[in-house]
């Protein structure tokens, strides 16, 4: 508990933002904490994504599911949350789950003792992951946030989501920087995506349009040191 | 008479038949000896190279073995079955494939000859390709990609059974690529078809024409070399160094100073061909040209960007002689002959002596009339290196780079093709394989891991055995596990990996695209160099300076920008290194003051004035310079082993340079040199020995240096992307496709972190490994490089700036580090908004 609020303490100075009023860390390894709720959330997983291309022929190396797992395990131990909401597109298919290596299963699971579970349900896995513990929901509201999967086309305050993966990119004389990014406005948060073999789609592009608040909206790039605030106006598309 | 010709004719009389001796006399032509020769060794049942230079009737002698036979055959009877191909000519350009028809379709028609001639290239349609499979020309022109395919097909071994002959055009630039590896491995294929078959190399001069004779021939178990016939060039070519009235530039790459000089030339000739290094250099004088072009001279640009269209009336004006210039880059660099043209003007520097004796072969493609040429070096330094270019050129020096051994993504690539042909018996295939040359080396252990990688990935972890793409049947055959997988196999043949590129769309002025849908299509350009512009952004493409209007889907949207000048340069960077060979000429001439006297004076001041102030450096030696400057310290290196090797250099430094304490801040190379700058004073550090040059250049930075910096470097990711492509590890990426794929494709960026950390010792890591040394990081020219300067280090610790720094300090801030994403930037960015928004 002690290591979790110096945790807190030190990364308040980079990645602290509040949403709805609830105050919560941007974690440069692409979760989000909210210190009040002991509440760890993290999107787009995407387990088994190498196997689900395998099965169409692309034989991707097979470890990025054991490579997510042991990013997910040194953010849990660093943080040690009560709570964990998997924010959907936990497993790239339906058959993720039934598919996964027993070792992964048996490491998924040790993650899960002694803590409350969410896997909200995504577009990737509509139906709960099989066999696996943990509550499998659509949507969850804690507090004045509101998780779900898919952003809702109409702004809704505090409502934290993921599915769009997004990135951001700038440019300086001629020089550019992509990375994946959390997007928020204060009023709501998109997640970047988690998993080892996720891609990322631009927060300029079409997809995003009218979800923000563009005066206030803040792309929080991730560096490999700390998460970089970068205001909308800067951003490029690519 | 000399004797030899005598010879030769009363050889022609043996070997050629009373028709093509006939049609020679009706031309007014007598055979040449070399084209008698080659028939005579053919005929012998030998596979033969041929070297000649342009114009030298290299094509017909060619074909001449395949003609002379194909006339002798009886023609086939109605209701006869169709014969399978008897000669397959193969070029590097669908355009070289479409030139030779039209030049062959001469003598065939001429001498009534019962001989079909077709190509087959991506271009063919595919009613006709069917139609080819069932009723195959005697004579098919095609490209290494469409072998590929052929081989790929259930009835290859029936398509070729009738097979004599394989024309190979263009040899010397086929084979020192990957399209080279995936090319011999598919006449190693023909080879086991056909055992009895005969290759028939044609190539420009090289360097070591056994090479080109082994890789002829099979080489499991390697028995004599193909025959070799060399043609001697004919007239020396004219070639001299513009020695221009102006100040030639300290550094840069626009050779801008030489316009008005260049115009005149033009004028003085009938047609110029003009060649530069990049596209933005074509842009850039083409542009230039016109500013001066009173007379309104009909003056075009030709590069591989440029809409098709727009380049194909280029082409057709150029053969109706309509033109008085054309700017071109390596786009028309082989040897299609268009055209009178009696000038070639080379724009920047050659980089290799071969290049350029292939561009000057160009003009005037009559043998014996000597072809003319003038060098504008756009620098000091490529003053130095045209002049050393021009004596190599009269030396008939040649530096086609030396083979390397063939690419395991290149293998993974052709084993899967040939279980999509037909099911495969491994210790066959093995045997096959290293017949050709690039693989005779491969050893079995190495061959079994590029076959688990084609089944399963070949991954330690074996969670993929259930999805395997190839499999090992009860017969001891590897099958193709679904014919899914042949049809993928087909979308991505080849080793050619495009740039992500988007068409550049006219549209008017201020439009985001939506009203303007219509507008003319100008090119395409590179994505990377489209993203860093922003609206209003002016550069130039097309010979047009055009505003960036915006990116929408793959297109993107630009107006004309009239009278303005572009605002954003675009140099993409030489992408041909100085040449080995070329460097140590210039290194030569740096230590021979007595050769200066051929340069321009101002560039001979310029040595005299640096033997002045510091030093000129041995033939041998490595001279480095350190010297202050603003509150910076600097260290220039003199390496000449060209850019590519110099900023793998750079990165290992910076390094060792940070591990001694001088806090480096940054580095730039080019193709001479590579400056360091710091905020300590290396100098001084050098001086006390902490640490000694020495221990600086030492050997041992290429170990633990290399492999630590390797591990993140953007330009290992680059290489892995190219061998996952070729592979088959993934697919290429089709246009259209980029969008939606999003949640479909997976980065190679993020494949190669966690193949990297999971299996360092993963087949594809390792062709990755090797294309590294040899290509963008150049590790092994370094090596050489630093064991050649070992105890030769000349340390020169000056007050200020020496005269032959000026040009790479003049670059500092220039040249742009692509790729390399920096946080500095996002930390600037990150701070600006926190000023501005006071938290901080």
């Amino acid at each position: 508990m002690t290591v979790a609020l110096a945790m807190a303490a030190t990364l308040a100075d980079t990645g602290a933002v509040r949403i709805a009023g609830e105050r919560a860390i941007c974690d440069r390894r692409g979760v989000l904490y909210f210190p009040e709720f002991r509440l760890l959330a993290v999107s787009d997983l995407h387990l088994e994504k190498g196997s689900s291309l395998a099965r169409r022929g692309t034989l991707v190396p097979p470890y990025d599911t054991g490579a997510t797992l042991l990013r997910l395990q040194t953010v849990i131990a660093d943080y040690q949350p009560a709570i964990v909401i998997s924010l959907g597109d936990s497993f790239h298919d339906g058959g993720g789950a039934a598919r996964m290596h027993a070792s992964f299963r048996e490491r998924l699971e040790g993650l899960m003792v002694g803590r409350d579970w969410f896997w909200v349900a995504g577009n990737h896995d509509p139906e709960a992951p099989a066999d696996l513990p943990g509550d499998t929901v659509r949507e969850l509201a804690i507090g004045s946030l509101l998780f779900r999967h898919e952003p809702s086309a109409v702004r809704v305050e505090g409502e934290i989501s993921g599915h769009l993966h997004p990135c951001a990119r700038i440019v300086q004389q001629g020089r550019s920087v992509r990375r994946r990014c959390f997007a928020g406005d204060g009023g709501r948060m998109i997640m970047p995506a988690f998993g080892a073999y996720t891609g990322s789609l631009n927060l300029l592009d079409r997809a995003y349009a009218g979800l923000f608040r563009r005066e206030t909206l803040m792309a929080y790039m991730l560096g490999t040191e700390r998460i970089f605030a970068i205001s909308h106006s800067m951003l490029r598309p690519g | 008479m000399t004797e030899q010709l005598r010879l030769a004719e009363q050889k022609a009389a043996v070997v050629l038949p009373e028709p093509f001796v006939k049609w020679f006399a009706e031309k007014g032509w007598s055979p040449r000896a070399h084209q008698i020769e080659l028939l005579a060794k053919a005929q012998g049942g030998q596979s033969v190279l041929l070297i000649a230079p342009t114009g030298a009737g290299k094509t017909l002698a060619g074909f001449l073995p395949s003609l002379t036979e194909l006339a002798g055959r009886p023609r086939r009877r109605p209701g006869q079955a169709h014969r399978g191909i008897h000669t397959l000519y193969i070029s590097p350009l669908k355009a070289l494939a479409v030139d030779i028809e039209r030049n062959l379709g001469k003598p065939v028609e001429e001498i009534g000859l019962p001989v079909t001639v077709e190509t087959r290239t991506g271009d063919t349609p595919a009613h006709k390709r069917q139609r080819q499979k069932l009723a195959p020309p005697d004579i098919l022109l095609t490209t290494p990609e469409q072998l590929a395919l052929l081989i790929a097909a259930a009835d290859a071994r029936r398509f070729f059974e009738d097979l004599r002959y394989v024309v190979l055009d263009e040899l010397h630039s086929l084979v020192t690529s990957k399209r080279g590896h995936l090319l011999s491995l598919g006449l190693a294929r023909l080879r086991s078809f056909v055992p009895a078959l005969q290759m028939i190399g044609l190539s420009a001069t090289v360097a070591e024409p056994d090479e080109l004779r082994r890789w002829l021939v099979s080489q499991n178990p390697p028995g004599p070399m193909a025959e070799l016939i060399v043609v001697i060039g004919g007239a020396k070519p004219e070639i001299s160094i513009l020695d221009s009235e102006e100040r030639v530039p300290w550094a840069g790459h626009s050779a801008r100073y030489a316009t008005p000089e260049i115009y005149n030339e033009i004028k003085r000739h009938k047609t110029t061909l003009l060649f530069v290094n990049t596209r933005s250099q074509a842009e850039l004088l083409f542009q230039e040209l016109w500013r001066v072009n009173e007379d309104t001279l009909p003056i075009a640009l030709h590069h591989g960007s440029l809409d098709v269209a727009q380049r194909r009336r280029v082409e057709k004006a150029m053969g109706e002689n309509a033109l008085r210039a054309i700017v071109a880059t390596s786009t028309l660099d082989l040897g299609i002959d268009w055209g009178d043209v009696d000038l070639v003007v080379h724009v920047g520097a050659p980089k290799g002596a071969s290049r350029l004796a292939q561009r000057i072969g160009r003009a005037n493609h009559r043998m014996d009339e000597p072809s003319k040429a003038i060098l504008i070096p756009a620098n000091r330094f490529e003053v130095l290196e045209c002049r050393a270019a021009l004596d190599a050129n009269y030396l008939g020096a040649q530096d086609t780079p030396p083979l390397v051994n063939g690419g395991l993504d290149v293998l993974a690539q052709h084993v899967l093709g040939c279980a999509c042909g037909a099911p495969f018996q491994a210790d066959a295939l093995f045997e096959e394989v290293r017949t050709a040359a690039p693989y005779a080396d491969l050893d079995r252990p190495t061959f079994d891991r590029v076959i688990d990688f084609v089944a399963t990935g070949g991954y330690a972890l074996k969670n993929y055995e259930r999805y395997a793409r190839i499999r090992l049947n009860k017969d001891g055959l590897w099958r193709v596990s679904n014919p899914r997988v042949a049809q993928q196999y087909r979308l991505n043949v080849g080793t050619i990996i495009e740039v992500p590129a988007l068409n550049v769309r006219y549209v008017q002025a201020g439009s985001r695209g939506a009203a303007s849908r219509g507008g003319r299509v100008l090119g395409k350009i590179e994505e990377a160099f489209l993203e860093t512009l922003t609206h209003g952004d002016t550069f130039m493409f097309a010979g047009k300076v055009l505003r960036f209007e915006g990116i929408r889907e793959s297109e993107c949207f630009v107006s004309n920008a009239p009278g303005s000048d572009a605002k954003v340069p675009y140099y993409g960077g030489g992408k041909f290194p100085l040449s080995t060979y070329l460097a140590e000429q210039v290194r030569a001439m740096l230590d021979d003051p007595q050769r200066w006297k051929k340069l321009p004076e101002q560039v001979a001041d310029w040595l005299r004035f640096q033997a002045d102030k510091s030093v000129l450096p041995k033939r041998d030696d490595l001279l480095i310079e350190t010297f202050p400057r603003g509150n910076r310290y600097y260290l220039v290196a003199y390496p000449f082993e060209g850019r590519l090797a110099h900023q793998t250099l750079g990165m290992l430094l910076t390094r060792r340079l940070d591990r001694a304490g001088a806090r480096p801040l940054g580095f730039v190379a080019t193709d001479y040199a590579l400056a360091i700058w710091s905020l300590a004073d290396m100098g001084h550090m050098f001086r006390a020995k902490k640490p000694s040059l020495a221990a600086l250049f030492d050997q041992d930075m290429l170990g633990d240096d290399l492999e630590a910096w390797l591990a993140g470097s953007w330009l290992l990711k680059r290489t892995f992307r190219n061998c996952a492509l070729i592979s088959g590890l993934i697919e290429k990426r089709h246009p259209g496709q980029e969008k939606s794929g999003r949640q479909v494709t997976v980065s190679t960026d993020l494949i190669y972190d966690v193949l990297r950390s999971h299996e360092p010792d993963h087949i594809l890591l390792q062709a990755t490994r090797a294309d590294a040394a040899t290509g963008l990081l150049d590790v092994s020219r370094l090596a050489e490089m630093l064991s050649r300067v070992q105890g030769r280090i000349m340390h020169k610790n000056l007050e200020q700036i020496s005269p032959l720094a000026v040009p790479i300090m003049l670059e500092i801030g220039k040249m742009p580090v692509h790729g390399e994403a920096d946080e500095t930037l996002l930390m600037d960015a990150a701070t600006l908004v926190e000023e501005a928004m006071g938290t901080k």
